[in-house]
């Protein structure tokens, strides 16, 4: 017979698993976060440092910066110019870095630095180009391109495979003759690129130069590298003009595209820009939440990284209450593990964080017993109950004084971080403990203490695990998944472990 | 020991409910939390109990405020024999019960002396929550001392036997007689080592027992054995269970009856959480009287009609056991 509150509450807790697990997964599969802490990915920097020689008047450097980085996330950048103001100026598909300053005498330094990661996030360009025309060539490269357009048209269907035909005859081991002497003149690969741009002019598909680097472990001086790209109407498609190799090679920062320059400068002569790389290794985590875009971290800033540090150690504390709750749940509902109050267990978990779990053990049993003999003593005073707690307390206080200033004497520094045990948990502890002993029996009190302590103990070690806190920490949506768990443990309506053995009797005379 | 566990089919088949199903199951869906004060508090439950017209120990008198401890001499002045205890205790926490005078002292049954000022400390340790869930403020309530019925003089040693009836849609389900022992110091609090008898409810007639969760047929000071004795005034003990469930309107309800030589059965608390060991007294599971009693759309009105019910479900029980 299953009730309506039955399916209900099967619903919901599937409901919150699954959103829980969804949205864990999409952050692990598409946002690349990793599942457990301390993995590594490699990152780069890349300086760029631009000099010249200032005219002693106002000077302006436009410095054209990446913006769109297929297969790469921008982590930071840094802009080191000390004197100069800084512009930024966001298009939609490019940037320039404005540097100003009234007056520049003599040599001039600046500096850019990027931060860029792997990523696996999708950017492209979207500008469409216009339809180029045809230039005009002159004799005899005319007819000689005429020929090769001709020639590759045959054999290609659409812009992707007409330029891979192209770039392959132009590139061919053994050129014909009029491959060899459009090749003839070409002394730089900015030259061979734009050459093959105008030739693709030819039949009217629009093609442009993008300027990168390629990313190694480091190097001092880097140059920028071109690549070929052509537009096939919907997408801007990348070649190796010299391979004919398409795509974005690995490990390539996309610097700028087309001609606009790399550097504009007023007020100075002599401008050069020096590249130079080095890689390390960033915690995975730490890239992530920084390469995310805002648009993509809409789920990372509702994660815990996004706060504040001091914050941030907060949460990783009070995000594994949780784990703890359900240590209680599981031993309360499901073994029938008796234990002091409901989650005086978490809080004896949260103090062993301090001591660590065998000096927490010791000094808690230690404090709690002997504050129990010097309560049964209070006991025969008869105090009220609320001075009593009082007096318990400040006993609590000296019986930790004590221990730290005997562990000290000892040389023992764990027993020592007792001091940020909180007290009031001891003496609740020795209260209620003497109470259950009195009403219950020293049976059922130390029974009750052991559950407490055992319980405590294991919460201890699932909460101060460090893949635990990992997971709770970056994916606080497990929170979905652990209240869907306890919905789902609020209707076990089954036997305890216990209760297995304490009705064995009913079963046995059978 | 080989059968450590039982197994939990088996534990089912017999019936046997456990906490977390008596939780789920019957205390939140047949005890509305906001009936809970009416027996959470004894002052509540003896009011409605007289208001109802059902015997209860007789109240000499409460103790609200700490300054009152001091007058103790004198509340207590006319009375030799008392109980003092807490009005929102559970599970018999925090009862003194006074057996008589001795000099300046009083003395408890089992003979120990004990001072006024430990009283007044004990009054006032009352007071201050000591033993009232979550520790809220309490009364103390002084009333009368039952004095036991000889009807299980043989078998026990000491203490006052009571007899707790477990009422479900307000017919009662189970019984059992709770046996105060040497070791419960007297009381009749299962969880203090007293041991629980089962009653057959159709004749109101003793079975075995359980002592500390185990199945038991001898009373553990005197070695008497507990079955086969016929529980005086059954039917008015059982007529008393279905008319403070009727009161107080709680769907799943402990009764606590004592039984007084003089003036018969008298209620002396009610429970919205009885436990469970009444299954392991009766050596049956509640489940089978519990699902027959669901199964029907509605309970008849006058008692006579409910103890004839209480009997057709010992006919289930019986017919069950012996399938």
């Amino acid at each position: 017979m299953i009730s309506v509150k039955d399916m209900s509450v099967k619903i919901w807790g599937f409901l919150l698993i699954g959103i829980g697990l969804t949205i864990g997964g999409y952050k692990v599969v598409f946002l690349g976060l990793p599942m457990s802490p301390n993995q590594q990915t490699k990152t780069w920097t890349v300086q760029a440092k631009v000099n010249f020689k200032g005219s002693g008047g106002p000077a302006i450097v436009d410095f054209t910066v990446p913006k769109i980085t297929p297969g790469l996330s921008i982590l930071d950048e840094d802009f080191i110019s000390s004197k100069y103001g800084l512009a930024l100026q966001e298009k939609r598909e490019s940037r320039v870095a404005q540097w100003a300053v009234r007056r520049a005498r003599g040599e001039q330094l600046l500096y850019y630095r990027l931060f860029v990661a792997p990523s696996t996030k999708q950017v492209a360009w979207q500008e469409k180009p216009d339809f180029p025309f045809p230039p005009d060539f002159e004799e005899p490269y005319a007819s000689a391109i005429r020929a090769i357009i001709d020639d590759v048209r045959k054999e290609s269907a659409d812009v992707a495979t007409y330029t891979r035909e192209l770039l392959q005859q132009l590139n061919a081991e053994q050129p014909n003759e009029n491959v060899a002497l459009v090749r003839s003149d070409i002394n730089s690969g900015k030259a061979w690129t734009l050459t093959i741009i105008d030739i693709l002019k030819g039949v009217r598909i629009p093609g442009r130069v993008l300027w990168g680097i390629p990313l190694s472990e480091a190097t001092n001086d880097v140059k920028l590298r071109q690549l070929l790209q052509v537009h096939n109407g919907d997408r801007w498609l990348t070649f190796d003009p010299y391979s004919g190799a398409e795509g974005i090679p690995d490990n390539f920062l996309a610097w700028k595209t087309g001609n606009n320059p790399l550097i504009e400068l007023t007020g100075g002569d002599r401008a050069e820009v020096q590249f130079s790389v080095t890689s390390s290794y960033r915690d995975l985590i730490e890239v992530t939440r920084l390469g995310a875009e805002p648009l993509d971290s809409a789920l990372l800033s509702m994660s815990p990284i996004a706060l504040p540090v001091p914050n941030q150690n907060v949460y990783r504390l009070l995000l594994m209450l949780p784990i703890g709750a359900l240590v209680v749940v599981i031993f309360r509902t499901f073994i029938g593990v008796q234990t002091f109050g409901t989650f005086m267990p978490i809080l004896m978990a949260l103090a062993f964080r301090e001591t660590q779990l065998f000096w927490g053990l010791v000094s808690f049993s230690a404090i709690v017993l002997i504050g129990l003999f010097i309560r049964f003593y209070l006991e025969r005073l008869m105090l009220l109950l609320v001075p009593r707690l009082t007096a318990i307390l400040i006993i609590v206080l000296i019986l930790m004084l004590v221990l730290s200033l005997i562990s000290n004497q000892m040389g023992a520094e764990r027993v020592l971080s007792v001091a940020l045990f909180p007290m009031v948990i001891l003496a609740m502890t020795i209260e209620r403990m003497s109470i259950t002993w009195e009403e219950h029996g020293a049976r059922e009190a130390l029974y009750q203490g052991s559950g407490s302590l055992l319980v405590a103990s294991i919460g201890y070690l699932l909460m101060s695990s460090e893949q635990l806190t990992y997971v709770m920490f970056v994916f606080p949506e497990m929170l979905l998944v652990l209240l869907g768990l306890s919905l789902w443990m609020g209707r076990y309506t089954g036997y305890r472990l216990t209760e297995l053995h304490r009705f064995r009797s009913l079963v046995s005379r059978q | 020991m080989i059968n450590l566990f039982a197994r939990p089919s088996l534990l089912k088949k017999n019936g046997v409910i456990g906490i977390n199903r008596r939780n789920a199951e019957l205390i939140m869906r047949y005890n509305p939390r906001h009936l809970y004060p009416l027996v959470d508090d004894k002052l509540i439950t003896k009011q409605l109990a007289l208001d109802a017209g059902i015997a209860v120990p007789e109240l000499y008198s409460v103790v609200e405020y700490q300054r009152e401890t001091r007058h103790l001499s004198t509340l207590l002045a006319a009375h030799d024999e008392f109980v003092i205890k807490p009005s929102k205790g559970s599970g018999g926490n925090g009862i003194l019960v006074i057996a008589g005078r001795f000099g300046d002292h009083f003395r408890k049954p089992s003979s120990d002396l004990i001072s006024l000022g430990e009283v007044e400390h004990y009054v006032s340790n009352i007071l201050s929550g000591m033993y009232s869930l979550g520790g809220v403020a309490d009364k103390a309530i002084i009333e009368y001392r039952v004095k036991f019925d000889p009807f299980f003089e043989d078998i026990i040693f000491q203490g006052v036997p009571d007899i707790r009836v477990i009422v479900f849609r307000g017919v009662p389900v189970a019984a059992m007689v709770r046996l105060p022992t040497r070791e419960s110091d007297g009381k009749a609090n299962l969880h203090q080592g007293a041991q629980g008898v089962g009653i057959d409810m159709s004749t109101g007639e003793s079975r075995g027992g359980v002592l500390h969760n185990r199945y038991c047929t001898t009373h553990p000071d005197t070695r008497m054995t507990t079955s086969g004795l016929k529980i005086p005034h059954w039917d008015t003990i059982l007529k008393m269970a279905i008319a403070c469930a009727d009161t107080v309107g709680l769907g799943y309800l402990g009764v606590d009856i004592v039984m007084d030589r003089d003036l018969g059965p008298l209620l002396l608390e009610l429970n919205a959480r009885p436990g469970l060991n009444v299954q392991i007294a009766n050596q049956t599971g509640l489940q089978g009287a519990i699902q027959a009693l669901q199964a029907r759309a509605s309970i008849p009105a006058s008692a006579d009609e409910r103890l004839k019910l209480v009997r057709s479900l010992t006919d289930i029980h019986l017919t069950e056991t012996t399938a």
